[in-house]
């Protein structure tokens, strides 16, 4: 494991060792009880807020403050339809925005990721580790201490309150770079770009049509990490954005909420819109599961 | 000569593919980040009334704007919080990070594959819907709790009270950031050759003596680099108190450093002063990043 050595020595030993013991331990003997209980617990303790949307999704406000909660009612239908009402139906809107920011930021991200490892990994160049170092070091800089400045300059140029204000700066990312840095060096073999030079092929068709299918799988995983983190972002797009019909949804359930506080009408509808929000993350991370590769992000690369 | 010809990588090729990301870094980081310190060191200046064109100016305002930032008592009390705010939650949650992890490469537990998914789901919640749901649990009116806790005898206590607050934010974090710290520990556990411990259980060794003395010193980098990304982490929490702060008037909208930041910056209109407190915060984190990164080098990475 070594995440982050500034000085970029990470020898490509290293990156490829595969740590692959998946088939050492088979049951043996019976079962630990107290551990087993334990590990049950955390489950339960994670499972708790989202079962409980999934239950009061189902109540209407009444319901919601009178009934039982892990009882559910049957006011699921009211409950989306009085959204969808809700502002001219300004959550589907939220919807679609936070669909179109976390793929459209994610493909950016991945496509500049992959194609600056990939130059980092593979070639050798005048000023390639002070690029290096720089751009890890990125990963030190809070983000949340750019939004304040980002968001003037955006004004200075008028691109606040706009969709470029969101995407833009969540394109450049450390820590993907690093990801598809480490990938292309444990995936893209010397000698497969020696030959293909000798063959005459140009560097930009060797990355595109020879070293990024080699790299997909951990392209993936830079994409559903990219992914996650801007279908999450909040501060940024709570403070470029003041029209409501660009919010994402993390934007937009806040600005419900605050609402709401003044008329708990509206906890229905909040409760609601937050079972529906986590419901299209939660398919891809079951479905996805195995581009969850962690493994890459400690360091390691099995192949 | 063209048959003896040996491929030689091009001189512009890695220039060119790293363009678009030296652009990005400029725009979205140097530059933000150099306006800032500008800003910190400007102010505005009204004359006469304040009324009409030319009657506001931008003018140098030397260390001001870092003075008076550092003798604001509710940012030096929102710094406070962040501090005792981060000591609860990344020991807890790594403690359990590291405990599920075990639990996971652990021999005779059952349902690993179960407490997997369940402990790493709530990655997959944005931070602003974990509060909302968190928040909702806390409220006495809506969440089960209350009912829970009669069964038993109990009441609830107030959870958004002056003394508690922290906590439920603390819990927030916790619920959210378990999970992707134990797959990362689980990650670095299962790439712990076998063999290594498989003489100590032949010895008699037991799973707890094996874990302690074994396994947790084989991972200590993932503990270490685990435990640097979530002070960082947890020291700009925003989110969470953010979105409880509706519910609640104990989470006032200086709360925690980077809640004083923005309430500086678009309520008070004064984005001299955001920035001159940015610039510390900035400067803080990184000064102790680099610290931590640098001391766990030494000590975890000794030899590589």
């Amino acid at each position: 494991m070594a995440l982050v050595r500034t000085d970029g020595a990470l020898t490509r030993s290293q990156a490829a060792a595969p740590p692959d013991n998946s088939k050492r331990k088979p049951y043996r003997g019976g079962t630990a009880a107290l551990p087993t209980a334990i590990l049950l617990l955390g489950a339960v303790y994670c499972l708790l807020p989202v079962v409980w949307v999934l239950v009061a999704s189902t109540k209407n406000d009444a319901q919601l403050f009178n009934t039982f909660t892990f009882a559910p009612n049957g006011s699921l239908w009211s409950n989306i339809r009085g959204l969808s009402a809700y502002a001219g139906g300004v959550f589907w809107h939220w919807m679609l925005n936070t669909a179109v920011y976390a793929i459209g930021g994610a493909l950016a991200s991945t496509a500049v990721s992959a194609v600056t490892g990939y130059a980092l990994a593979k070639y050798r160049f005048r000023g390639r580790s002070a690029l290096f170092n720089m751009l890890l070091a990125g990963v030190l800089v809070p983000p949340v201490v750019l939004a304040v400045p980002q968001y003037l300059l955006f004004a200075k140029v008028g691109l606040t309150d706009s969709y470029w204000s969101v995407l833009l700066p969540s394109v450049l990312s450390p820590y993907g770079i690093y990801l598809a840095w480490i990938y292309a060096m444990a995936a893209v073999p010397d000698e497969v770009i020696e030959s293909a030079r000798i063959d005459g092929c140009p560097e930009g068709r060797l990355f595109a049509r020879i070293a990024v299918p080699m790299m997909v799988p951990g392209l993936v995983t830079i994409f559903l990490f990219q992914f996650v983190a801007v279908w999450n972002n909040f501060l940024l797009p709570y403070i470029m954005l003041s029209d409501e019909n660009k919010f994402p949804l993390t934007v937009g359930l806040y600005t419900l909420l605050n609402r709401g506080s003044s008329a708990p009408s509206l906890y229905a509808l909040v409760v609601t819109g937050s079972m529906l929000s986590i419901i299209p993350l939660i398919i891809m991370f079951l479905t996805l599961q195995r581009y969850w590769r962690t493994d890459i992000a400690s360091g390691a690369v099995k192949q | 000569m063209r048959h003896t010809r040996k491929a030689t990588a091009p001189l512009l090729a890695p220039y060119a593919f790293v363009a678009p990301a030296v652009v990005l870094f400029a725009l979205m980081l140097l530059i933000p980040i150099g306006y800032t310190i500008y800003l910190s060191f400007e102010k505005t200046q009204v004359s006469g009334l304040g009324l009409g064109a030319g009657a506001r100016k931008q003018v140098f305002a030397g260390l001001s704007n870092y003075a008076s930032g550092l003798s604001d008592p509710t940012f030096a009390a929102s710094l406070l919080r962040v501090l005792v705010y981060s000591l609860i939650l990344v020991p807890v949650m790594l403690g359990l990070a590291l405990l599920f992890a075990l639990l996971l490469d652990a021999r005779r537990v059952r349902f690993q594959r179960f407490g997997r998914l369940s402990i790493f789901l709530p990655y997959a919640v944005p931070t602003v819907v974990a509060s909302l749901l968190w928040g909702f649990l806390y409220l006495p009116t809506v969440s089960p709790f209350p009912v829970i806790l009669h069964w038993f005898g109990l009441s609830m206590p107030d959870l958004f009270a002056s003394r508690t607050a922290l906590f439920s934010v603390a819990n927030i974090g916790v619920w959210g950031g378990t999970g992707f710290n134990m797959i990362v520990m689980y990650t670095a556990l299962r790439a712990v050759p076998a063999e290594l411990y498989e003489a100590a259980r032949i010895d008699g060794a037991s799973q707890v003596q094996i874990a302690l003395r074994i396994k947790i010193p084989m991972i200590a980098p993932a503990l270490v680099l685990t435990g640097v990304f979530s002070i960082i982490a947890t020291l700009q929490v925003f989110s969470e108190p953010q979105t409880l702060a509706p519910l609640t008037n104990t989470i006032s909208p200086n709360w925690m450093p980077l809640m004083k930041v923005y309430d500086l910056a678009f309520n008070d209109n004064n984005a001299y002063g955001a920035a001159a407190l940015s610039v510390m915060i900035a400067a803080a984190m990184f000064v102790l990043s680099y610290g931590l990164l640098r001391a766990s080098n030494k000590r975890v990475f000794q030899g590589r």
